[in-house]
């Protein structure tokens, strides 16, 4: 498959290893994180004129599902914040590692049972059961980023390298599992060096820098294999690899989703919790219906637990187990050697362009619709009456308001056709493509649900 | 050097490949821009009373012919809202208790959201209602599109290569 490695080109190399771009990129995702949860705490309880929510749940999203995700995977998680204080505290440095080795503190692996994608599963849950709070109101959004950053922290007190982020935290799930689908990627270049390298620097880490942040060998990053998910884009191994062995691919939309790339059950209900929030949040967010919208809101009554039972009943219950029916009906249709649980797990992977599709649709509608919040908010951040900017008039216009739903259209139909192909890649690799026909009926069904959510 | 005889396979490979393509590409095109067929409905005045409230319209959703003189009257039951119009890019709002109207032609067919222009409390922005104007040909078109998408990979695409893999045996080189 054709692949460019941006190495090649020295300013990148050099943008890429030196630790002061990524600190200084950091450091003002770090000091924007910090204004936000300020602002949510001190600032206006009105959420369209606080900082912390438009600054978070529109800018950031928008520039998160529209741009980042799709076109540079995991390149977010390189300068979240969130982790940050926590790796200070582990690392006892701020740029490079502690030169004596002696010195370097012994951190405890995370429990075995816990190194999946489980946590995050049930961490984005319950991000989405109380999401019409979280996303409206400030002092809201406030807590939930500090008590990340407190996690995070936490657990690099107590847990080698980024345990919070590998394993529980609920953005960087869907981030990792979408990321697959991105046109980059970090692959080693010759497996044979890293075979033969027997100090296996990049993953214990060197004076150079630090063992891969994100938990995994680099040394096993070989092309055509599912890295995306679980790399964090830090370029930590550039930093130690000794043999210039690493490359940073551009490379084909979705190369990590192939047959022989199998996603884990773990992940395979991530697409659905991903697709079914999806569905859920078009209806209850987008949708006409205002009784749905209190029963999302008004968290501990008895509509809200409707609500709460249902979101969980249709993401962890009803889209898994029909998908789960569905593969069995294809199994019978064309059977083949695979266990039940193989063939739910490798046709779930068929389920991410048409999942980032969907969020990329929601996404159109909600951002586009209320960006113009984003002007009065940088001139008075806290809703207090400032105007630093000259900006604080601006009036609410949304923007595209024509086109978006064409364009949501098109980008689901452009999911419908990418999880179709991938479908049928799945089901010819195991010479059964007859199988194809009830997956891609799933896919199908559920392609008109999302247009009609969006555009009916 | 490749032989001459699978120069002009690959030449008919290609050819016959260019032309389903391009039917698929007309079919998805025709979809996409053909004038849809829509019942001629002699426009008319209407007049719509919307009361907002709590973060819904009601009634949610309205519905109205291509070319009607629409005037809504908005109504608010709590604190002030808004009413904005996507795609038509026209707003009132109305303080409690207060209504307000605004007139125009429907001459966009479709369906539109209607959002609350006014910061009226934490779910403002999701407050969403809908005006349907003749036919949702958006909707139907995407549904077209949708099937002939599943159409073409399911259908269409291994029909071609199995009749071209029949009608292009091997060539030795």
């Amino acid at each position: 498959m054709l692949k460019y490695n941006l190495l090649q080109h020295t300013w990148i190399k050099t943008l890429t290893t030196n630790r002061w771009p990524l600190l200084i990129a950091r450091a003002v995702a770090l000091g924007g994180f910090v204004f936000a949860i300020l602002a949510g705490i001190i600032g206006t309880p009105v959420g369209n004129h606080n900082f912390a929510i438009v600054a978070v749940w529109i800018a950031w999203w928008a520039a998160l599902m529209l741009v980042i995700v799709p076109f540079l995977g995991r390149s977010w998680c390189a300068v979240c914040p969130i982790p940050m204080p926590g790796e200070w505290l582990q690392n006892g440095a701020v740029l490079g590692p502690i030169q004596d080795k002696n010195k370097r503190k012994k951190f405890r692996r995370f429990p075995k049972i816990f190194r999946n994608i489980w946590l995050q599963n049930v961490a984005f849950t319950l991000l989405a059961l109380f999401s019409a709070v979280i996303l409206t109101r400030p002092s809201v959004t406030a807590w939930v980023l500090l008590g990340m950053i407190l996690i995070a922290a936490g657990l690099s007190l107590v847990y080698e390298r980024r345990a919070f982020c590998r394993h529980l935290c609920p953005v960087g799930g869907f981030i990792g599992l979408y990321s697959q689908l991105a046109p980059v990627e970090l692959r080693v270049i010759d497996t044979q060096v890293c075979k033969a390298h027997t100090e296996k620097s990049c993953y214990q880490g060197s004076e150079n820098g630090f063992g891969c942040p994100w938990n995994i060998y680099p040394g096993g990053m070989i092309s055509g294999k599912s890295v995306n998910t679980n790399c964090g884009l830090c370029m930590e191994c550039l930093r130690t690899c000794d043999y210039d062995n690493i490359a940073l691919n551009l490379r084909a939309f979705g190369a990590d989703i192939q047959p022989q790339n199998k996603i884990k059950l773990d992940e395979a209900y991530k697409a659905f919790i991903m697709l079914g929030s999806a569905l859920v949040y078009s209806a209850v967010m987008l949708g006409p219906w205002g009784s749905l919208k209190n029963a999302a809101y008004q968290v501990g009554t008895l509509p809200w637990f409707g609500y709460a039972v249902a979101l969980l009943a249709f993401t962890w219950v009803l889209l898994p187990v029909s998908f789960y029916l569905i593969t069995q009906i294809a199994n019978r249709l064309n059977p083949t050697s695979q266990s039940p649980r193989q063939n739910f797990e490798a046709y779930a992977s068929a389920l991410l362009p048409l999942g980032l599709a969907a969020w990329v649709a929601f996404s159109f509608s909600f951002v586009f619709a209320n960006i113009s919040y984003l002007w009065p908010v940088l001139s008075d951040p806290f809703g207090w009456g400032w105007n630093l900017f000259q900006t604080a008039g601006v009036a609410w216009t949304p923007i595209f308001s024509s086109q978006v739903p064409a364009l949501q259209v098109l980008v689901l139909i452009g999911g419908l056709i990418w999880s179709g192909n991938t479908t049928q890649k799945i089901a010819i690799d195991r010479n059964a493509s007859r199988q194809t026909w009830p997956v891609m009926a799933f896919i199908f069904a559920v392609t008109l649900l999302l247009i009609w959510l969006f555009v009916a | 050097m490749p032989s001459r005889s699978l120069y002009f396979r690959d030449l008919r490979i290609l050819a016959a490949g260019a032309q389903s393509v391009s039917g698929i590409l007309l079919a998805a095109l025709v979809m996409a821009f053909a004038p849809f067929p829509e019942p001629f409905v002699e426009p008319t005045e209407r007049t719509i009373g919307v009361m907002a409230s709590s973060f819904e319209f009601s009634p949610a959703e309205i519905s109205v012919n291509p070319g009607d003189l629409v005037t809504i009257e908005l109504t608010s039951a709590d604190v002030v809202h808004g009413l904005y119009i996507d795609g038509y890019d026209m707003q009132i709002s109305a303080d409690p208790g207060q209504t307000q109207t605004l007139t125009f032609t429907a001459d966009k067919s479709g369906t539109f959201r209607l959002r609350c222009s006014v910061t009226c409390g934490d779910l403002h922005p999701f407050m969403i209602g809908k005006l349907h104007v003749g036919s949702n040909t958006l909707l139907w078109r995407g549904f077209g599109l949708a099937t002939l998408s599943v159409f073409t990979l399911l259908v269409w695409m291994p029909a071609t290569f199995r009749k071209r893999n029949q009608d292009t045996p091997d060539v030795e080189i």
